[in-house]
């Protein structure tokens, strides 16, 4: 496996395959309920609401809103300390952990419910991270 | 519900707290074990259960020489050692066993042997997949990541996240004990080293060696015994998830109102029934949430509440009178340390003794709002 990043690499188990065969192709691959209709993340083979296992695989829009974040001033491998580490809630509705990046990481830059949008970080052959820089339309 | 009528017999702290090079963890468990027992006027081979977190229950009970047949390893964080009390409770009333020993230790500080620490998580992991690759590097940058939310949400500025710490410094400050004694000012906390944005140094907890024990019996046994027994009124834990980002509200934690409702619920009390709280605070937020979601406050107003002085020496609700994790000790699972303080409350022994504590509540949390656990103590039996 090629590694390109000194950062944190996931490994990939077989319910999460489709999520990062999804950010090597630059797409946002969510989880739909065929049952009861809820859009869903982190992934899993059945709906975390009815259980139904009747579920489809769905292309997210790319698109959140900043829900809340810290900026570490920690040593971490591969982070530039300061960095933001933040929670985004997708236009989908689901929420995941990300990075703010392509904008300066600071409190009067980053706020609460800013638009973003979805960009890539390649950091080996096999793992790709979803990554949001401010969107300039508002959403 | 059947009322509980179990009681704590026994109860100490490791000998010192602090910085203790020259105890391993497991030496931790056994001293503050031993000091319980004999808190409690009673001999290991009395006891017939053993409970702990962050080791194997086995490895503590050889070590003291225990033959259990009770066992509760539930290790979810620094609230374990709650639901071990809520766990015991239960089993004793049940027939399961009649005296459990509960042990903490934990080498926080001087790190013999480096305690296993939940992060990294295995790369494998729903966590390892899904929130370390985006270099979080464990608490200080986890678990305070719904802050930014409840402050902006309520209109809280950053001056009432930054006086927990200074008023819990006030209730250190009568502490011997105490690791940080020093006062300290709204300024200088929001002055101190930047961690992670909005948390300074002083927001967040040291890292200390200890560790603490309790006993519980049946009332019928304490009796006979010379220890002072405090009544466990009622109990309650829950869960929410292993994951951050995947909280429902990042302005309250389902697992604080679950936990406590159950609690509340089994004593049959009110909150103004409750001379005093421990709220497990290894960040400044907690006492926060800790306050609203266990239903002392309403939703956005804990920072005014303690602002206007309410937790503080002197107020209406005095909380984390030991100085609590921001100041008093922090080995990394906390939970043990907010029940000692509780029932040397109650017993009426604390070094900043509140007057006429008839009933004190220690909540825990454990992990990243993963869990919690609630035990309610009380001087009376009902």
């Amino acid at each position: 496996m090629n590694v390109t990043s000194e950062k944190f690499l996931p490994i990939i188990t077989p319910e999460t395959e489709h999520f990062w065969e999804g950010t090597r192709q630059e797409e946002l691959r969510l989880q739909e309920c065929k049952s009861c209709g809820l859009t869903y993340f982190p992934p899993r083979p059945f709906c975390p609401d009815c259980s139904s296992k009747s579920i489809s695989v769905v292309i997210g829009s790319g698109k959140a809103k900043l829900y809340s974040y810290v900026i570490s001033h920690l040593p971490s491998p591969g982070f530039k300390p300061p960095f933001s580490i933040a929670v985004v809630e997708l236009s989908e509705g689901p929420r995941m952990m990300t990075n703010i990046v392509e904008c300066p990481q600071t409190p009067e830059v980053l706020v609460l419910d800013m638009p973003l949008v979805v960009v890539y970080e390649e950091r080996s052959d096999n793992i790709t991270v979803p990554l949001f820089k401010p969107h300039e339309e508002i959403a | 519900m059947k009322r509980v009528r179990a009681v704590v017999i026994g109860a100490a702290e490791t000998t010192e707290l602090g910085e203790i090079p020259d105890s391993s963890q497991v030496q931790l468990h056994a001293d503050a074990a031993l000091n319980a027992l004999n808190d409690a006027g009673l001999k290991v081979r009395d006891v017939d259960g053993i409970a702990t977190a962050g080791e194997n229950p086995i490895t503590i009970a050889q070590y003291l020489g225990i033959e259990p047949d009770w066992i509760d390893g539930t290790s979810v964080g620094g609230c374990s050692f709650m639901m071990h009390v809520r766990h015991s409770v239960a089993s004793i009333l049940s027939g399961l066993c009649t005296t459990v020993l509960i042990t903490h230790g934990e080498s926080g500080k001087s790190r013999v042997p480096p305690p296993e620490w939940p992060w990294p998580p295995r790369p494998g992991s729903y966590e390892g997949q899904f929130e370390a690759p985006f270099g979080a590097m464990g608490p200080p940058d986890l678990l305070t990541m719904p802050v930014l939310r409840y402050l902006s949400d309520y209109n809280v500025p950053l001056e009432d996240l930054a006086m927990v710490p200074v008023i819990q410094r006030e209730w250190a400050a009568m502490n011997p004990k105490a690791w940080f004694k020093e006062p300290i000012t709204v300024e200088q906390v929001l002055e101190s080293k930047m961690i992670a944005y909005p948390f300074t140094l002083f927001m967040c907890c040291p890292r200390t060696d200890g560790g603490g024990a309790l006993v519980i019996t049946t009332e019928e046994r304490a009796n006979d015994l010379p220890g002072q027994e405090v009544y466990i009124l009622g109990a309650g834990e829950s869960g929410e998830t292993m994951l951050i980002s995947q909280m429902q509200d990042f302005t309250s934690s389902r697992a604080f109102r679950a936990s406590a409702a159950k609690a509340f619920g089994e004593a049959g009390i009110e909150r103004n029934d409750v001379d005093h709280l421990m709220l497990y605070d290894a960040f400044a937020h907690l006492p926060i949430f800790g306050l609203e979601d266990l239903g002392f406050c309403e939703k956005g107003q804990a920072p005014e509440f303690i602002r206007e002085r309410n937790t503080a020496p002197g107020g209406k609700l005095p909380v984390n009178t030991n100085g609590g994790g921001l100041s008093y000790m922090h080995s990394g699972m906390y939970g043990m340390y907010a029940m000692q303080e509780s029932i040397r409350q109650v017993r009426g022994v604390a070094a900043a003794q509140v007057p006429n504590v008839g009933i004190s509540v220690a909540h825990g949390i454990g992990g990243m709002f993963s869990a919690s656990g609630t035990v309610i103590f009380s001087k009376a039996p009902s």
